[in-house]
């Protein structure tokens, strides 16, 4: 069991790791519903002044909370921070690829439909 | 004292077993990424046609009359602990701690699940609220995105389950991790394209 | 034959068995002859609907053919060449020589492997058994809203829609058995940079499968949702934008061009080399170019929609991301032409066809240029021209180079060698009627005449053009059969071709021709690039001392398996579930469900396998 436990350690992705990642995670999606109610939600209304100095950037900040969860997620739970870097590489180079098409999907059809850029979809 | 004894064995095992690979991974290991490497692009697909077909439908009903925040929230809570439990029954598995690791794949398969009951409810609620596959392009992009995760997180449910099943009768020592590590993967995998549905389709379409 | 006459007691029997091993065979050299009489078969067939098309074009007001089957020909015609001929022909090479040129006993998933050949060869078989109700008639591209239930209210383009997700599902199985089996089962020493240039290509390639398919996935999806559940992805009527459906295919489409090319190139890249006795001129730089025209493939898909509209900025853009791939591409030209400078050229036959695919790729690669340039495209989008380019890219491209390995390997898949002089006819034969069919196509469609048009009024100056063609397809379909002759008559001989019968400087030249089982008595250790040569260098000889061929005692195989033909048949079942009447559909219908239960248990019972159940008695 002990020597179990140390090999995890050095791989930092023992139990408590886990676990404080999970928190991490936790906090990052009450966040995002946080940052929602106070930019449009009816049961905030105390905090309508911050909300509307949010709301220009409301998709910008969620996708930013997405990401952090997506890259503890990546890393620690898919292990990939303590895999080969060819597995990360692998991951890396297909997320370029699908996220260079959805912004080329979506810049096309906005400035087909006059718009310069995909922010004008949002 | 035993378990590591097992753990042992069952890398042994393992080792003997193993044939000679060029890189220092499994195949399966590999290929289990090069999938989730290629579904990228399926959600991907996915994803930006929800996006494209935003404010392009003809008629309602829309996200804003119908999306419920809080039980989408439950649902994406419920799959985020899903993969903390998933990390920690292979973490069971790994050391070859078997009641560590039916516990908490147990719960994983409890959360599949819900989540997956969860889609269930809230489709029937659609529905029975005017939103059917063809009303509107909304409703088609909605249903086949979320539809396609939900019939990923049922296959992740089955295979998880089929595992625990294995675990049950002790045919997953840590020799064999390597079964649970692979679905594990894959159901971070599906837990992260939910990280990005929740926030793009949910939150982003209920602005007004 | 002979055997079988002798002993009609036991023929039977026996040949009930050799079906079960073929059928259960999870051995990559069984699956990948199947996958190339299979693909030989439906490109057969293919060639026969071209020859139909060109009999009815031959000269103008024709009327051989009505209109309606027309538009099932060049549908069929285009969907068999690319998904059910070029692509599995491929993988025939890609079955047959990766694990041998990589120094492996078989693939990282064999079973995985042998559901792949099952899945593509009945999404084969189902493709062209619509001819029976009515075979798709919308286009290789099936352009929505073409494609939609209000323009194509039959089970025509239903058969199409469904028949390509097959197909798909065996791609992307076959993607991730290669990517795997390439990274993860090289012989010890054979580094990423020692690799062959073809096992390189097939990797390049499964990366475009892996990361293309899954896009025309989803877009066929939507149609199929759109034809069967009224959806209206595609629908204008419902606000749906029929564009949506080119983008997708589009950004399938191109890197599927390069998933159909760069085999091909891989395989020109192996023959050049021993053919001309020197090595392959820039390995690194045919490499990384290979992997930038991939990558790049993946940002120019909208060159095929110039003429819907995009505005001045995308059509720029695509245009000159389209330019910068001619440059990868004349490295690779210049890199082969570098291999032949100064080398001493063995005119075989396969380097006949490999120097004819440089020529004919060229010129091929020549009109592609044209293509990139917007103005110019708007003038020759749909029309001849259009046809003349892609036929000297993917017959003067990819069949040539598949024709060139298939001379070059044949020896190695069946232990006979394929008859020179007769090759030699082949050759002359095929690039006559290669270029008499299309190279006048270019004039043709400069003058105005329309793709996919099932005749023409007489007198607007290109009668001529097409009766040549009609000339040439029939000259080409001659040289097909002047193939097929070599075959049936180097068959009759006994099979005692050597391992290494062209001087070759890959591992499959090591191994006795036809390989045995196993493959590798001993697993073999590379020391660097063209390892073979090497070898040869250090004991002084030009050809090897013929290998023994070993009883294999102690090695251990992959036992045979039901269950990826029986899951194949599932996801058959249940993908056809979709097109069927209601009370036969899938959601609430048996067919479908039935299709279902079958694929899900095959990968229950699959998975809890022991891979070596029914382990072969060495
Ligand atoms: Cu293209």
């Amino acid at each position: 069991m002990a020597d179990a436990h140390a090999a995890e350690h050095e791989h930092g992705s023992g139990g408590a790791t886990y676990v404080k990642i999970a928190v991490v995670l936790f906090v990052l999606t009450a966040l995002e519903v946080l940052l929602y109610e106070v930019c449009y939600g009816e049961s905030m209304t105390g905090l309508a002044s911050l909300g509307a100095s949010l709301e220009p950037y409301f998709v910008e900040l969620l996708l930013l909370l997405s990401a952090f969860k997506f890259w503890f997620v990546a890393m620690f739970y898919m292990h990939l921070k303590f895999d080969m870097k060819l597995l990360s590489w692998l991951f890396t180079f297909s997320l370029v690829i699908a996220s260079v098409v959805i912004l080329a999907l979506l810049a096309l059809f906005t400035y087909n439909r006059g718009l310069w850029w995909p922010g004008g979809l949002w | 004292m035993t378990s590591t004894t097992a753990t042992l064995a069952g890398h042994d095992g393992h080792a003997a077993e193993a044939h000679h690979t060029s890189l220092p991974i499994e195949n399966r290991k590999l290929a289990i990424w090069v999938f989730i490497a290629s579904e990228c692009m399926f959600f991907a697909t996915l994803i930006s046609t929800f996006l494209i077909y935003r404010g392009q439908s003809l008629k309602g009903p829309l996200p804003a009359d119908i999306f419920e925040v809080p039980l989408v929230t439950a649902g994406t809570a419920v799959l985020l602990f899903s993969s903390f439990f998933v990390v920690m029954a292979l973490n069971g598995a790994q050391e070859g701690n078997r009641r560590k690791l039916i516990t908490w794949l147990s719960l994983t398969v409890f959360c599949g699940v819900f989540f997956a009951g969860m889609q269930v409810y809230e489709f029937s609620h659609f529905y029975h609220e005017g939103l059917g596959y063809s009303t509107n392009l909304f409703s088609a992009s909605f249903y086949t995105l979320t539809g396609f995760h939900g019939a990923h997180v049922t296959m992740g449910t089955l295979w998880l389950a089929t595992l625990l099943k294995d675990a049950i009768k002790g045919d997953l020592p840590a020799g064999k991790a390597l079964n649970l590590e692979i679905a594990a993967l894959y159901w971070h995998f599906v837990d992260v394209v939910w990280i990005i549905i929740f926030p793009v389709v949910y939150l982003m379409s209920l602005r007004s | 034959m002979a055997t079988t006459v002798l002993d009609p007691a036991h023929a039977g029997t026996r040949s009930r068995s050799v079906l079960v091993e073929w059928l259960t065979t999870v051995d990559h050299k069984k699956i990948g002859i199947m996958y190339g009489a299979s693909a030989f078969v439906f490109f057969l067939i293919g060639g026969l609907e071209a020859l139909l098309i060109r009999a009815q074009l031959a000269g103008p007001n024709k009327d051989l053919i009505s209109p309606e089957f027309y538009n099932q020909l060049f549908t069929m015609h285009g969907t068999t060449m690319i998904f059910l001929a070029v692509m599995p022909l491929s993988a025939m090479f890609f079955n047959f020589f990766i694990p041998l040129q990589i120094g492996a006993r078989d693939v990282a998933f064999p079973r995985l492997n042998a559901m792949s050949l099952w899945v593509f060869l009945l999404g084969g078989i189902f493709l062209n058994a619509s001819f029976i109700w009515g075979a798709p008639n919308g286009g290789w591209f099936g352009y929505a809203p073409l494609s939609g239930r209000q323009y194509s209210p039959g089970v025509n383009m239903d058969f199409w829609v469904i028949g390509l997700q097959i197909l798909g599902i065996a791609s992307l199985a076959a993607g991730v058995n290669f990517f795997t089996t390439i990274l993860n089962m090289r012989a010890r020493g054979m580094t990423l940079m020692r690799m062959p240039m073809f096992t390189w290509s097939t990797l390049v390639t499964q990366v475009l499968v892996l990361l293309s398919f899954p896009v025309i996935t989803v877009a066929l999806i939507y149609l199929m949702v759109d034809r069967v559940f009224g959806t209206g992805f595609f629908v204008p009527a419902a606000g749906g934008d029929p564009m949506l459906w080119q983008h997708l295919f589009w950004v399938f489409g191109h890197p599927e061009v390069y998933i159909l090319i760069l085999p091909a190139f891989g395989i020109i890249s192996e023959i050049l080399p021993v053919f001309s006795r020197k090595p392959l001129f820039g390995y690194s730089a045919m490499v990384f170019s290979m992997a930038f025209i991939a990558f790049l493939g993946f940002g120019v898909w909208s060159h095929h929609m110039f003429s819907t509209g995009m505005g001045p900025l995308a059509d720029s853009f695509f245009s000159l991301a389209t330019m910068l791939i001619a440059i990868p591409t004349g490295v690779k030209i210049f890199n082969w032409i570098g291999t032949i400078w100064g080398g001493s050229i063995q005119l075989r036959t396969p380097m006949y066809f490999a120097l004819g695919f440089i020529a004919m790729f060229i010129m091929g690669g020549l009109s592609g240029v044209m293509h990139s340039v917007a103005p110019a495209d708007l003038q020759q989008t749909d029309s001849y021209f259009v046809v003349a380019h892609f036929h000297y890219v993917l017959f003067g491209g990819s069949i040539f180079a598949i024709t060139a390995g298939a001379y070059y390997w044949w020896p190695k898949m069946f232990g006979r060698m394929l008859d020179e002089g007769i090759g030699k006819a082949h050759f002359w034969l095929m690039l006559t009627g290669f270029n008499l069919t299309f190279f006048p196509m270019h004039f043709a469609g400069l003058l105005g005449m329309p793709r996919r048009i099932y005749t023409y009024p007489g007198g607007l100056g290109f009668d001529t053009y097409n009766l040549l063609a009609t000339v040439g397809a029939f000259v080409l379909a001659v040289s097909i059969l002047v193939f097929m002759w070599n075959v049936v008559r180097t068959w009759r001989r006994p099979a005692d071709a050597p391992a290494d019968p062209w001087g070759g400087a890959t591992l499959e030249w090591a191994i006795p021709s036809p390989p045995q089982e196993w493959n590798f008595t001993e697993e073999p250790v590379v020391s660097g690039k063209d390892e073979l040569w090497t070898l040869k260098r250090a004991a002084g000889v030009r050809t090897l001392p013929e290998p023994a061929r070993s009883d294999g005692r102690g090695i251990h195989l992959p036992g045979p398996s039901w269950w990826p033909l029986i899951v194949a048949i599932g996801i058959l079942l249940f993908m056809v579930g979709f097109m069927l009447p209601r009370p036969w559909a899938f959601p609430f219908g048996p067919v479908g469900l039935v299709g279902f239960v079958i694929t899900l248990v095959g990968i229950f019972k699959w998975a809890y396998e022991p891979p070596d159940a029914h382990a072969t008695p060495h």
